[in-house]
């Protein structure tokens, strides 16, 4: 386990940070207890919008409560802190996942959470940047948050920031062109204070990726471009921390970590099933699947 | 204007440790190379794929960091126009797009290079200043201005040489028209290159008793309507000249302004719903409606309807 325990004032840069404190990271055993309340949140605040993308919110659990709680310096409280580690969520539409993780974090009420997808809530949709503390960018129009996580990994390169970038995206999100353009650049600036993450479970939203556009051999085409690449299940917390440490000792490359996940984790009738990418549960599957979240 | 952009990089490069720049492998045509050789470190050279440079731009101005981001006009934004609008409008992001080889007077290298559509698509975008220089002393300028200014900034240079019509005492104003000539008769509304065609139309209708003034809109977005009022209130009649589409560009723009506030006759002066095709620019300006002969035509049907 990382140690990020909080009071940490060797790279505050501003008054205002002197105030906030980094967020202390927890055990692996803690982070089990928040991951299912994050999937709780999910469930319950997409039921409550009537619509939302549920399914790819629930594969990416573990890796960003893993990455929350264990991995980045960040401040709830001073969401702009200069030297924060920045997590960018390129796969856009998990943003149920980031918001109820920020919420947990305490970047705004869990309250909150139930605006989702309202007019005038700073829950939007997809991600915006210009209204929700926490948020580093406007995503929802899948492929451009690894060449976004590229600019902010530069940017700290050439500040001599010690911050790193985590980028998480979609596997069915690397059929866009520009994923590769991104990866070829990340690797050719030799970017490696940047980590980016596939939440591989395997389906996009007109099937499997294999039938609907393959990606095989996933690992290899990374390879090709220049990556470090390692492999974990992407619901295990161990393997995820450990893989986000390795990440960091390599130099010289960037590292991908493809975390085998599985859509609509957590909930039996949501697993594997395609129908829960980008469709809300009803009353009564909420019921059924808070029940299984206990 | 090109080498000036170039050179005007490098001088604020000097003044400001934040600047940094990104080419799609055209260093050599826009001229960011002065910048690249006199900054390494801060010059990110992102090969053929402007969807990647500017979504790059957008994570260093995220950042802190003022990037100016360049291509040919034809391929930012047409090539990255989700990029742009997402990893920049709508988070209005300090980015700054400048092209360079707006408009048909690219030449030979035919319609793929021919940027024709790019006002169109970028003054569509909400939060972007967009600007088309009309000389070398501007661009100088208004770089300058677009660097000191926190914002989405798009700047549109292109590929001749241009004669200068504006001289060294010059002071670029943002959002501002600036009058080239005074005149009663009708008023001619032009950007970039066709700022000095406007200003030859306006001599030779000079000598057909028509007195013409003479506005160059650079800043094609926000637009100064208070000038357009203006004009068409004291002259009666408006033409618009630019380098680019009829549809969505100046032209469109002024008739918003006009219908909105103080409709007077109007006449555009632009590239009729067509592809041009290779060949000299003097000769493409020629053959796609774009010379003094054209805008003295248009302000002679202008005039006649007031």
């Amino acid at each position: 386990m990382p140690r990020l325990k909080g009071k940490d004032t060797s790279s505050i840069t501003s008054a205002d940070s002197v105030k906030a404190e980094v967020f202390s990271s927890v055990s692996t055993k803690e982070m089990e207890v928040v991951a299912k309340r994050l999937r709780r949140h999910i469930i319950t605040m997409t039921g409550k919008a009537g619509s939302g993308h549920p399914g790819g919110s629930l594969s990416a659990v573990e890796i960003v409560t893993s990455l929350y709680y264990g991995l980045l310096r960040h401040k709830p409280s001073d969401p702009q802190w200069s030297d924060r580690d920045r997590f960018i969520l390129s796969k856009g539409h998990a943003a149920p996942l980031l918001y109820a993780t920020l919420a947990e974090c305490g970047y705004f009420p869990v309250e909150e959470l139930l605006t989702l997808r309202q007019l005038d809530s700073r829950l939007q949709g997809h991600t915006d940047r210009t209204v929700t503390p926490g948020v580093e960018m406007s995503a929802g129009a899948l492929g451009q948050g690894l060449s976004f996580a590229v600019g902010t990994a530069l940017a700290g390169r050439l500040n001599s920031q010690k911050y790193r970038v985590y980028v998480l995206l979609g596997d069915g999100e690397c059929d866009e062109g520009q994923i590769w353009e991104g990866a070829m650049a990340t690797a050719h600036f030799k970017v490696d204070n940047l980590t980016a993450i596939v939440d591989n479970n395997g389906q996009q939203i007109d099937g499997w990726n294999r039938d609907v556009m393959n990606l095989s051999p996933f690992n290899k085409k990374w390879q090709a471009f220049g990556w470090h690449v390692i492999e974990v299940d992407g619901h295990d917390f161990t393997q995820l921390i450990d893989a986000f440490n390795q990440a960091k000792l390599i130099k010289g490359q960037p590292t991908i970590i493809i975390a085998h996940t599985t859509k609509g984790k957590g909930v039996s009738f949501m697993e594997n099933n395609l129908d829960f990418h980008g469709k809300a549960p009803n009353a009564e599957e909420v019921e059924i699947a808070l029940k299984e979240l206990e | 204007m090109r080498e000036t952009y170039g050179k005007t990089l490098v001088e604020l490069g000097k003044e400001n440790p934040d600047i940094v720049v990104l080419d799609a492998d055209l260093s050599r045509s826009t001229m960011t190379k002065f910048f690249a050789g006199e900054f390494p470190g801060r010059f990110f050279d992102c090969g053929i794929a402007e969807q990647n440079m500017v979504s790059i731009a957008a994570g260093l101005a995220a950042s802190g960091k003022t990037p100016f981001a360049s291509t040919f006009a034809v391929f930012v934004p047409g090539r990255c126009f989700d990029q742009i609008r997402m990893s920049i409008a709508q988070p209005g992001l300090n980015v700054k797009l400048v092209t360079t080889h707006g408009g048909i007077s690219v030449g030979e290298d035919g319609t793929s290079h021919h940027s024709i559509e790019d006002l169109s698509l970028i003054c569509s975008l909400p939060g972007f200043t967009v600007i088309v220089t009309a000389d070398a002393i501007e661009t100088a300028q208004a770089v300058r201005v677009a660097a000191t200014s926190y914002g989405p900034f798009y700047i549109r240079l292109c590929r001749p040489k241009v004669p200068l019509v504006h001289n060294e005492n010059y002071r670029f104003n943002l959002g501002k028209a600036v009058a080239m000539r005074q005149g009663k008769d009708a008023t001619i509304i032009a950007i970039g290159l066709m700022v000095s065609v406007a200003l030859e139309a306006a001599g030779n209708l000079k000598r057909d008793g028509i007195d013409c003034r003479v506005l160059n809109m650079s800043t094609i977005k926000p637009i100064d309507e208070a000038a357009i009022i203006k004009a068409a209130a004291e002259t009666g009649a408006i033409v618009t000249a630019e380098e680019h589409l009829e549809h969505g560009g100046l032209g469109s723009i002024i008739a918003q302004v006009l219908a909105r506030h103080s409709p007077v006759p109007m006449e555009f002066v632009a590239i009729k719903d067509t592809y041009a095709k290779s060949g000299k620019p003097a000769e493409l300006l020629q053959r796609y409606g774009l010379t003094a002969k054209d805008i003295e035509q248009a302000v002679h049907a202008a005039v006649k309807r007031k």
